[in-house]
């Protein structure tokens, strides 16, 4: 574990070790995990046969205790979002341009009772947008994956191609990704491969660079096994290296998968189409303001299912590898 | 008995910071077929860096090594290792870890029955069945050494090298391997070669232990023969003249002739 909660040269975030933010992120998630975990625990080790007239005292935390737990999970992130609707109720109050929060649930009870309506192009409902957007950041992202992930093998292995390739990526990594989408409209000469291709350019970096790291910080402990049993360059990859990068590469996709969803919205506004940035930019045009606030809500919790999905994936892949 | 691992002339010189860091120098040493050898010294000595040119991890800047006549040019599977720190590869069970290195060495000629049947039998001399499929981090600290010296094992090396294998273990699980260490090389008769800082164990395992000077540009010091008949037993050893006397000559190196050199290190 040591390796891993190293921080990154590149100041890259630490994979798979990130309690603290999902404690922010997702309360109730951890303490169901919590709980599963103490009830895994008895059966885990070996002691078991020393503790065997204990277990039953030990799995199943009283229930009092459970919904103690429960709701010092819940009530803080609700409080926090009842005083934020609460301010939003308040600023709106006097009316003027920006709809309150009952406005809004009106709209919102209108728009989710049927999303997958479809009026032609320019006129769909925000479930079709809302695929829309996802598969493009889902192609833009599986091509990077499939050339970033490679990539970052080879510039981890090799020092020559590494010192060759950094100053190029140092150089195209602070570019904002939008400032590829007219190289791409020029390029492809339709708008949605260019959105595509502005998505394939701001995830392939994380991706680069995460798995580039793993690969060196790979211990030396794994490589010394390798060498003393002189495993051939397959075996090294998918028996050592592949599971030790996997928790870095893991990181990189999650990071990816964050700044494909921010990106795409903003691609879809220059770029038209269906989707959801396209239908943010739409409703603005015909200055549905609630509309354009369901939108913000929608965004933001379509990127936390996809991160807190990922984060499960994470930890299912590396459970092992404690 | 033949010369079976031959060190001439070794010396291993490192590029630092700070300039050239002469490790080890003017190492002499040969070591016969069936030998249990124990490398003791103070920390910093330079022990590890001489069992790990005869692992071929590093090469010597200067002198030769040789193994069964031919020269060490690199790591391979007829020497193996049992490392400080295990090594296991966490994401394998400690079946699949020993299998990875018997599916290397005898994955050619055998097919996969044989090789399951080999790995079992390994794990099986550390008296580690019933943890077979489990995972390194659900073992403990013994079990999992008893894996790696398993997984050396289980390829039949030519010498068998560990680096300070019991160093991080409590005393009473280290008395038990060393009984059992003692029990698997008398029955498999391997050329052992073992790195320690602890007296008691050099003197129960070893036939000869090679006691090297303080670092930098350490050297072998003085050889000891430890004659004292086989199978040992720790217990009634504790009272052997022998015995004593060994672990008596070992000290006065240790703590005598090599003690004023590690004032100035430290």
């Amino acid at each position: 574990m040591s390796a891993l909660t190293m921080s990154g040269d590149f100041g890259l975030e630490k994979p798979v070790d990130r309690t603290p933010k999902e404690a922010s992120l997702g309360a109730s998630s951890i303490t169901s995990q919590q709980v599963a975990q103490v009830a895994a625990e008895p059966a885990k080790e070996k002691t078991m046969e020393i503790t065997a007239s204990l277990p039953a005292s030990k799995p199943g935390t009283p229930l009092g205790e459970r919904l103690g737990n429960f709701g010092r999970a819940i009530l803080p992130p609700a409080l926090g979002m009842m005083i934020l609707i609460g301010i939003w109720y308040i600023a709106t109050m006097k009316g003027g341009s920006i709809p309150g929060p009952g406005k809004t649930w009106d709209a919102a009870a209108l728009l989710f009772a049927d999303p997958f309506y479809s009026n032609g192009p320019n006129d769909q409902g925000i479930g079709w947008n809302v695929l829309s957007s996802l598969q493009r950041v889902g192609i833009g992202f599986g091509f990077a994956a499939l050339v970033g992930i490679p990539l970052g093998f080879i510039l981890g292995r090799s020092a020559f191609l590494s010192a060759m390739i950094n100053p190029i990526i140092s150089l195209l990594r602070p570019v904002s990704p939008l400032a590829w989408l007219p190289i791409g409209l020029l390029v492809f000469q339709k708008a949605d491969p260019a959105a595509t291709w502005t998505i394939f350019i701001c995830s392939i970096w994380p991706m680069i660079m995460n798995t580039a790291q793993g690969v060196q910080r790979v211990p030396q402990d794994y490589l010394n096994v390798a060498r003393v049993l002189a495993l051939s360059e397959w075996k090294v990859v998918t028996k050592i290296l592949f599971p030790a990068v996997l928790p870095y590469m893991l990181t990189g996709i999650r990071l990816s998968i964050g700044t494909a969803w921010l990106v795409i919205v903003a691609a879809e506004m220059l770029t038209g189409g269906v989707g959801i940035g396209f239908w943010v930019w739409d409703e603005w045009n015909n200055l549905k303001v609630e509309h354009i606030i369901i939108a913000i809500f929608v965004i933001g919790i379509v990127g936390l299912i996809l991160e807190q999905a990922l984060i499960l994936l994470a930890k299912k892949l590396t459970k092992e590898s404690s | 008995m033949e010369k079976f691992v031959q060190i001439e002339k070794v010396g291993q010189t490192f590029d630092t910071k700070k300039g050239k860091f002469v490790a080890l120098r003017d190492i002499d040493l040969t070591i016969k077929q069936g030998e249990f050898v124990a490398l003791i010294g103070h920390s910093g000595c330079g022990k590890s860096t001489l069992l790990n040119l005869i692992a071929g991890l590093t090469t010597p800047t200067t002198g030769v090594l040789l193994c069964d006549g031919r020269e060490i040019a690199g790591p391979g599977p007829e020497r193996a290792v049992v490392f400080q720190n295990h090594s296991l590869l966490p994401w394998l069970t400690c079946f699949e870890n020993v299998y990875l290195a018997v599916e290397r060495v005898f994955g050619a000629k055998e097919g996969k029955a044989k090789l399951k049947e080999r790995t079992a039998a390994a794990i099986n001399l550390v008296g580690l069945d019933h943890a077979s499929s489990k995972y390194p981090h659900e073992i403990s600290g013994g079990m999992k050494q008893r894996v790696g010296i398993a997984r050396a094992l289980s390829m039949q090396p030519k010498v068998l090298l560990m680096d300070e294998p019991f160093g991080a273990l409590d005393a009473l699980t280290r008395a038990r391997l060393q009984d059992e260490l003692m029990r698997i090389c008398g029955a498999s008769k391997a050329t052992t070669v073992m790195v320690t800082h602890d007296v008691d164990e050099a003197v129960l395992l070893s036939d000869r232990i090679v006691m090297m000077t303080n670092g930098p540009a350490a050297t072998i010091g003085e050889i000891l023969e430890v004659n004292l008949p086989r199978p040992r037993h720790r217990l009634t050893l504790a009272h052997d003249p022998a015995y004593i006397d060994c672990r008596a000559r070992v000290l006065e190196f240790l703590y005598e002739k090599q003690a004023h050199v590690e004032k100035i290190a430290a």
